[in-house]
């Protein structure tokens, strides 16, 4: 393995946010406590929600199915935690979208079901039977998108794949959940990608790790320095570097095409969380229950990267790491992409990379005024775009023009907004004219 | 806790940059301050006065539009005041106390009303408002506006000539290259000092406000032209014989390349269309201080440029990523 001498990186525009002045990237994972009730969605992934299988008053173990997946685009869904099924209720999730959720008190003693068992021979596994495993288990990315894992590992059999390509880019500005993950988790990762190489059958493996995580990239560079095929890339840092298509061009050079997937250049991405979890599905049989989120803000006292049972209420968590004052904004995920919360009463979900707690102070309504042509959104967008010429053509309802503009090319990383010192809601607009043609489309059907 | 609607919902991104419409106003002020304290050393307390009025108009005149129109009071975002000290700076400082006050009120009121509001605001206007308003008073009072210029240090005496006059009509005597930097000379009370000019852009440029590659092509651009084609006014015409250094260090192109050719609103929006609008802006400074009439040209260059941005930004588009060879369409 080689680190190149002149980081690189995506070509087009990006940022450096600022910082609000707190910082994880040092704090150790840590197991949050135990939940007395979790809530758990029965749709966490892209594609068709799963059926429930228990009914209120069943008695459930860890890592018990509760959701089967139902169709090829699913998973399973797992009771993180042992108890009693309290009831089985429609509510909002994190994303905003109606779901099924499965309620369960915390009852009994914390017992992986599994533990105990011998790791699993893998290598003697058929990879029919791993992708299985997967699914079952309820691998999806856990970089946000929570796209199933098994689809992105079951590559189309006109299409071949020549790398693969690890994530080791925190996503978003203030998270540390994956340099955690990276740092602690050195082994489970590489037997993870030695599983995705199988699944995928590719030789070279790139693990992209930005510069300004400087250990992580040297303790993992020096644990592959003698495997065959894969390589630490070292990149500079900047936002929204961890976006596929961004860190295919920054490690490969390659640009997926408008309208493609990373496929379409013979690339698959996995983030480094979802890699560690297939590898403990794989080979330790343990379904997703759990992940590492990061909860941070600069009222948070004990800002930290925390595994949390899937399920647990935000309000759970910010009653353990303690808030300073009351929050003005909860926001799921990061600060360029998270979802603000209407409350506190959602449950943290496999997408849950980061709980970010803004103050009242910070909490602050944009009030925008007109562009003043600085050009500055266009010099940033990471796709090429025009989001001021966008956001006119969609204010106008223009939607021909907005599309023939590149909408849809829009990756939705907030670069624009951050930057733009009028402040206009420019990603906010191009989200806005995605949704009415989704709309007139179902209008349309 | 939070049970209640105290959370604010909005969409993603959660932070903003710092650097918002007010702070990048009021950064390009403060910015300006150095040029400002040498007026009053150079011309003394008549530069103030100038300053002060135009400044004082054109605040006013936007408050009281937007109080008429019952729009969003937007002069606290300092583009107003910002105007208005650039119409001060592109004054000249007359010997024998200030200009009548009745030019800077009428060039503060015509940039703002006209140019900027009345085109729809911050944003919308196609010209520099400051430079517009200039280009008003001049033709509307023509001879105030070109004779009667101090001297330097003693603002008292009539000056003979601007630097730029001198050295076109070889009239008075010509000022050092150190004066001219330093800005002991007649002319515009801000242009006349290129340091305090200069300090001012290397702030701004640093902090990232105004981009570099405006004035720099602009006032490379006008040192090369000048260089050969300067010589061509001498007593004995020859190519190549020019005098760069007089030329960007006199007659406003420092406050113009770096302030004023700048301005967002009425630049392209792109490096390679602000090259191209530098280059353009060079080539018409020259070729009206070595053909024309007029020996300043750096208004009426910018102005013309300003015209050309919408042709420019459409000429260089970026591609959208992962389309080869097909460019965006405007
Ligand atoms: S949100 Fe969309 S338009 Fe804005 S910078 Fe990102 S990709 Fe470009
Ligand atoms: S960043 Fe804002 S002000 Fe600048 S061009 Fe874009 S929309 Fe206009």
């Amino acid at each position: 393995m080689k680190t190149k001498i002149k980081p690189s990186t995506f070509p087009l525009g990006g940022i450096h946010p600022r910082s609000l002045g707190f910082n994880t990237m040092d704090n150790e994972i840590k197991n949050a406590d135990l939940p007395h009730f979790v809530s758990i969605p029965l749709s966490q992934h892209i594609g068709v929600p799963a059926n429930a299988v228990v009914k209120p008053g069943d008695i459930v173990k860890t890592g018990d199915v509760i959701g089967e997946s139902s169709g090829f685009v699913s998973v399973n869904i797992h009771s993180s935690v042992p108890g009693k099924v309290l009831e089985i209720k429609k509510g909002y999730s994190a994303i905003g979208s109606m779901t099924e959720m499965v309620v369960i008190e915390f009852e009994g003693e914390l017992n992986m079901s599994r533990t105990g068992k011998s790791p699993v021979k893998w290598k003697d596994m058929s990879c029919e039977d791993i992708i299985k495993k997967i699914k079952d288990m309820g691998i999806v990315g856990l970089g946000g998108a929570t796209f199933p894992t098994h689809i992105k590992y079951s590559v189309p059999s006109d299409k071949k794949i020549t790398e693969l390509v690890i994530n080791a880019v925190e996503c978003e500005p203030y998270l540390s959940a994956d340099y955690r993950v990276m740092l602690e988790k050195i082994d489970d990762m590489l037997i993870g990608i030695e599983i995705a190489k199988k699944l995928l059958n590719v030789k070279n493996v790139y693990i992209g790790i930005e510069d300004d995580k400087p250990e992580a990239i040297q303790k993992i560079s020096e644990a592959v320095s003698n495997i065959e095929g894969i390589e630490v890339v070292d990149l500079q840092h900047k936002y929204p570097q961890g976006g596929e298509k961004q860190l295919i061009k920054a490690i490969l050079g390659r640009e997926v095409p408008s309208g493609g997937l990373p496929l379409d250049v013979g690339v698959v991405v996995s983030n480094i969380g979802t890699i560690v979890a297939v590898k403990e599905a794989v080979v330790d049989g343990k379904p997703l229950t759990e992940r590492v989120v990061t909860v941070t803000g600069s009222i948070v006292k004990n800002p930290g990267n925390y595994k949390i049972k899937i399920g647990t209420m935000i309000k759970d968590v910010l009653a353990e790491v303690g808030l300073i004052e009351d929050p003005g904004k909860i926001v799921m995920g990061g600060p360029m992409m998270g979802l603000a919360q209407y409350n506190d009463e959602m449950p943290v979900t496999k997408g849950t990379s980061g709980i970010l707690v803004l103050s009242k102070k910070q909490a602050k309504a944009y009030h925008h005024a007109p562009c003043v042509r600085c050009g500055k959104c266009i010099s940033v967008c990471p796709m090429g775009l025009d989001p001021t010429l966008l956001c006119t053509s969609i204010e106008l309802d223009r939607a021909e023009k907005a599309i023939e503009q590149g909408q849809n090319d829009c990756i939705e990383c907030g670069c624009c907004s951050y930057t733009c010192p009028s402040q206009k809601h420019l990603a906010q607009t191009i989200k806005l004219g995605k949704l009415r043609q989704i709309a007139r489309r179902k209008g349309e059907a | 806790m939070a049970q209640d609607n105290s959370l604010l919902i909005s969409s993603s991104p959660h932070i903003r940059t710092k650097d918002k419409l007010p702070v990048v106003m009021w950064s390009v002020v403060i910015a300006l301050i150095p040029a400002g304290v040498w007026s009053y050393f150079v011309f003394g307390i008549s530069a103030i006065i100038t300053i002060g009025v135009s400044v004082g108009a054109a605040v006013l005149t936007e408050l009281i539009i937007n109080l008429l129109i019952g729009k969003r009071i937007t002069v606290i975002n300092g583009s107003a005041f910002l105007t208005g000290l650039l119409i001060a700076y592109n004054l000249p400082a007359s010997a024998g106390g200030h200009l009548p006050i009745y030019i800077p009120i009428a060039a503060s009121v015509f940039a703002i009303a006209v140019i900027k509001l009345a085109f729809g605001g911050l944003g919308q206007n196609w010209m520099n408002p400051a430079l517009g308003g200039r280009i008003f008073v001049f033709f509307a009072w023509t001879r105030l506006m070109t004779s009667g210029w101090a001297a330097p240090m003693s603002p008292d005496v009539v000056s003979s000539a601007t630097p730029l006059a001198a050295l076109k009509f070889n009239a008075g005597t010509l000022p050092t290259h150190l004066d001219l930097f330093l800005g002991k000379t007649s002319g515009c009370i801000g242009e006349v000092s290129a340091a305090a000019l200069i300090l001012g852009g290397v702030f701004l440029i640093i902090r990232k406000i105004v981009n570099w590659e405006i004035p720099v092509f602009y006032i490379l651009t006008t040192a090369i032209l000048a260089w050969i084609f300067g010589g061509l006014n001498a007593s004995t015409p020859a190519l190549f014989t020019g005098d760069p250094l007089y030329h960007i260090l006199s007659g406003g192109l420092m406050l113009g390349a770096i302030f004023m050719a700048t301005d967002w609103v009425t630049s392209p929006m792109l490096f390679k269309g602000r090259v191209l609008f530098a280059v353009g802006c060079g080539i018409i400074t020259v070729l009206i201080r070595l053909t024309g009439r007029n020996v300043e040209g750096v208004s009426f260059a910018i102005v013309l440029m300003n015209i050309a941005v919408p042709l420019i930004d459409r000429l260089f588009r970026l591609g959208i990523f992962g389309t080869p060879g097909k460019e965006k369409k405007a």
